[in-house]
C-alpha cells in the first residue's frame, strides 16, 4: 500500500511538491545522499570545528586574552562601525532600487537590474582597485580630495566604501523579486483611499516586505563583516586603525600567531552561524505569510 | 455622480490602449464596460481612477460632474476602486482593512474612534460578514474577501465606485450570487458604478447600460436589451453569446440565405460581390422541423444532442460540413424526438444581415 502512495505520488507531475526519489533505484538515493553528506562533513563542518579546537589549543586564558588585545578590539570596533554604515546605507539604498524598478515603468530598466549585480559579478579585489583608481592619492578625484585633507585610500572612508560597493545588491536582490510578484494593486488601492506615499509606504508596503528586508539585511550584515579582498587594498593595514576583523585575522596568521588568528576566526565563525540560525528562522516566516 | 470622458486615448509604447474614446456615465447608473482582453476596458476605468493617465490631446477631458479631472491626483479624486484579486492589506484585520480608508486622513478630517468603528460595523453589516472584523484576509474565502474590499472602498463614501473584473477570480456558482448581490447593494446606496467584465452573461445580467469595446474603441453603447437584440456591428453580435454565421446574398432588402447555400458556385461567376452577406443566427432562432417547410429550409443531420441545460443544445451539419448550433425548446425537442443521424430542415426565425464593406 505504501507503495503504491509512492507511486502515484511520483507520477503526480503537475504536483510542485512531487518527489522524484521513488522513481530511482536505493543505490541512487544513498549514493547522492552519501556525497552530500560526506562532502558537506569534510568541506564544511570540520574546518569549522578545526578553528574553533585552533583557537582554544593555548586554552582558555589564552583565547581571552587574544580576543582582549587592543589591536584586536580595534579591528571590532572597525568591523562593527563599518558594518553600520554600510548596512543602513544599502537598505536604504536596496528599497529605493526595489521600489524604482517594480512600480515604475522607465527606460533601460532591466539594464539597472543587471548593473545592481555588478558587484556580485565583479571579484571584491577588482573592486578594491576600482575605488583606488578613483580616490587614490592618482586616481581621479585624488588630488581634489588631498587638496581638502580628505583620505579616502588608506584611510576609514575607504574600508566603508569598498564594503558598501560589495554588499550593495543583498537587500536589493531580496526584495526585487518579491515586489515583482505582488504587483502595485495593494498600493493603488491605498492611495485610491486617500493614503499619501509616506503612509503607502510605511502601512502597506513596508510590511508586505518586512521579513524578505530582514533577510536581505542580514545577508549583507554577514558579508559586510567578513569581507576581505576589497578591503584589503584600500585599508592601509595599520594595525589598530583601518583593520577590520578579517585583516587582523589574515596579518595575525602571516606573523605565525595562529592560535591569536583563529581566536579571532572563531568569533568571524560563531557570526556567521549566527547568521545562518537567523536567517532559517526568517525564511520559515517569509514561507507562512 | 456624473463621470464624462471625452476624445482621450491612450497609448503604452507602440500598443494603442485606448483611440479617442467619448463616454457619458449618468449619475446612479450601473455600467458595464465589456470587452475581450487587450480592448481597453481596464485602462478606461483606471484612467477613471486616475491610475493611468491619458495622452495628452487638446481637447480631451475627463469630467466629475463638471469638473475636469485629468490632472488630479488619484487620491483627491474620490473614487472606490475594487481589484480582481481583491489587494487587501494581508497583514491587517478585516476591521482595519475597512477603516483604512478614514485612519489615513489629515488629522482635522479624521473621524473619531468611536465614528469609525461604528462606520465600520455598519459596513460589515452591509457586506453581511457581522462578526468578521477581527479575522484576517487569508480565513476568509474569495467572496468574502471581494466582499471586505467592496466594503473598503465603500468606506470614504466614494464619488463613483470603479470594479475591475471583481467577480473574475471566483468560481461560477459565487460569481452569480455576488452579481446579484452587488444590484441589490448598488439601487440601495445609490451610487455611480462602473463595472469592467469580459463575461457577458454578468453584463448583460446586472448593468443598466452597457458598452462593448473592441481594439481601443466602443463599438456599442445601449441597454442590454439594445445590445443584445439590436447589435449594431459583427463584433458586438459575435461577443454577446454564440451565434451562427451563414454566407448568404440580399436581394431587394431581403436575405435569402438557403438559396445562396445552392449556389455557391455562382459566387466565383462574378455575381455582385454587394449582394453577397453575412448572416447571423443565434441558436436560438433557428426552427427545426422533419419536414421541409419552405424554401429557405436547408437540409442537415444531427451531430450532437447535449441535454444538459433548460434548453436542449443541437449540432447540426449540413452537406456542406458547416456546423449549425440550435438551441431548442425542451418540448419541442421532445416533440421531435431527435436523435443524432436523423435528417432534418432548418430554417431561421429571425436573422441579422451585414454587408461586408466594398474593400473585400
Amino acid at each position: 500500500m505504501d507503495r503504491e502512495q509512492e507511486n502515484r505520488e511520483g507520477l503526480n507531475m503537475d504536483s510542485s511538491k512531487t518527489k522524484l526519489y521513488s522513481q530511482d533505484p536505493w543505490w541512487v538515493r544513498w549514493l547522492l545522499i552519501g556525497v552530500t553528506i560526506s562532502f558537506l562533513t569534510f568541506l564544511l563542518l570540520l574546518p569549522l570545528i578545526v578553528i574553533f579546537q585552533e583557537a582554544l589549543a593555548k586554552g582558555i586564558a589564552f583565547y581571552i586574552r587574544s580576543l582582549s588585545d587592543r589591536n584586536a578590539w580595534s579591528a571590532v570596533k572597525m568591523t562593527l562601525l563599518t558594518a553600520g554604515v554600510a548596512v543602513p546605507l544599502n537598505l536604504v539604498f536596496g528599497v529605493a532600487a526595489a521600489w524604482a524598478t517594480t512600480k515604475y515603468q522607465f527606460r533601460g530598466k532591466s539594464i539597472l537590474i543587471t548593473i545592481i549585480d555588478l558587484p556580485f559579478a565583479i571579484s571584491p579585489i577588482v573592486a578594491g582597485l576600482m575605488l583606488v583608481l578613483v580616490f587614490g592619492s592618482q586616481g581621479w578625484w585624488g588630488e581634489w580630495l588631498s587638496d581638502r585633507g580628505i583620505q579616502v585610500i588608506f584611510g576609514v572612508p575607504g574600508v566603508i566604501l569598498a564594503t558598501v560597493f560589495v554588499t550593495f545588491p543583498f537587500v536589493a536582490r531580496e526584495l526585487i523579486p518579491l515586489m515583482q510578484e505582488q504587483g502595485s494593486d495593494e498600493e493603488w488601492a491605498a492611495i485610491s483611499l486617500g493614503a499619501n506615499g509616506w503612509q503607502t509606504f510605511w502601512k502597506v508596503t513596508l510590511p508586505n516586505i518586512k521579513w524578505a528586508l530582514l533577510y536581505g539585511v542580514l545577508l549583507c550584515n554577514a558579508r559586510a563583516m567578513g569581507e576581505f579582498g576589497a578591503v584589503s587594498i584600500v585599508s592601509s593595514n595599520i594595525r589598530g586603525r583601518t583593520n577590520t576583523l578579517p585583516l587582523q585575522i589574515d596579518a595575525l596568521y602571516s606573523e605565525y600567531q595562529s592560535a591569536a588568528a583563529f581566536a579571532l576566526a572563531s568569533v568571524l565563525a560563531g557570526l556567521g552561524v549566527l547568521t545562518l540560525i537567523g536567517k532559517t528562522i526568517l525564511e520559515r516566516r517569509m514561507k507562512s505569510t | 455622480m456624473s463621470v464624462e470622458i471625452k476624445n482621450i486615448s491612450k497609448s503604452f509604447g507602440s500598443f494603442t490602449a485606448l483611440k479617442d474614446v467619448n463616454l457619458r456615465i449618468e449619475t446612479g447608473e450601473l455600467i458595464s464596460l465589456l470587452g475581450p482582453s487587450g480592448s481597453g476596458k481596464t485602462t478606461l476605468l483606471r484612467i477613471i481612477a486616475g491610475m493611468d493617465i491619458p495622452d495628452s490631446n487638446p481637447g480631451s477631458q475627463i469630467l466629475f460632474f463638471d469638473e475636469d479631472v485629468v490632472s488630479m491626483p488619484v487620491g483627491k479624486r474620490h473614487v472606490g476602486f475594487v481589484f480582481q484579486h481583491y489587494a487587501l492589506f494581508k497583514h491587517m484585520t478585516v476591521f482595519d482593512n475597512i477603516a483604512f480608508g478614514l485612519r489615513v486622513r489629515p488629522r482635522d478630517k479624521r473621524p473619531s474612534k468611536k465614528e469609525i468603528q461604528d462606520r465600520v460595523r455598519e459596513l460589515l453589516r452591509l457586506i453581511q460578514l457581522e462578526g468578521f472584523g477581527d479575522r484576517f484576509p487569508t480565513q476568509l474565502s474569495g467572496g468574502q474577501r471581494q466582499r471586505v474590499a467592496l466594503a473598503r472602498a465603500l468606506a470614504i463614501e466614494p464619488r463613483v465606485l470603479l470594479l475591475d473584473e471583481p467577480f473574475g477570480a471566483l468560481d461560477a456558482k459565487v460569481r452569480q450570487s455576488l452579481r446579484q448581490w452587488l444590484r441589490r447593494l448598488h439601487d440601495e446606496l445609490n451610487t455611480t458604478t462602473v463595472l469592467v467584465t469580459h463575461d457577458q452573461e454578468e453584463a448583460l445580467e446586472v448593468s443598466d447600460r452597457v458598452v462593448v469595446m473592441n481594439q481601443a474603441k466602443i463599438e456599442q453603447v445601449g441597454s442590454p436589451e439594445q445590445v443584445f437584440h439590436n447589435p449594431t456591428s459583427e463584433f458586438v453580435i459575435d461577443f454577446l453569446g454564440n451565434v451562427n454565421v451563414f454566407r448568404g446574398r440580399v436581394q431587394d432588402g431581403k436575405a435569402t440565405w438557403g438559396a445562396a447555400r445552392e449556389e455557391r458556385g455562382e459566387e466565383s461567376r462574378g455575381a455582385d460581390a454587394s449582394d453577397s452577406a453575412k448572416i447571423y443566427v443565434r441558436p436560438h432562432e433557428l426552427a427545426v422541423d422533419r419536414n421541409k417547410l419552405s424554401d429557405e429550409s436547408i437540409a442537415a443531420r444531427v451531430q450532437r444532442i447535449n441535454l444538459a441545460g433548460a434548453q436542449a443544445k443541437v449540432i447540426l451539419s449540413t452537406a456542406q460540413y458547416e456546423e449549425i448550433r440550435v438551441d431548442l425548446p425542451m418540448e419541442r425537442f421532445q416533440h421531435l424526438r431527435l436523435v443524432p443521424g436523423d435528417a432534418v430542415f432548418v430554417q431561421p426565425t429571425n436573422t441579422r444581415i451585414f454587408v461586408p464593406d466594398y474593400s473585400i
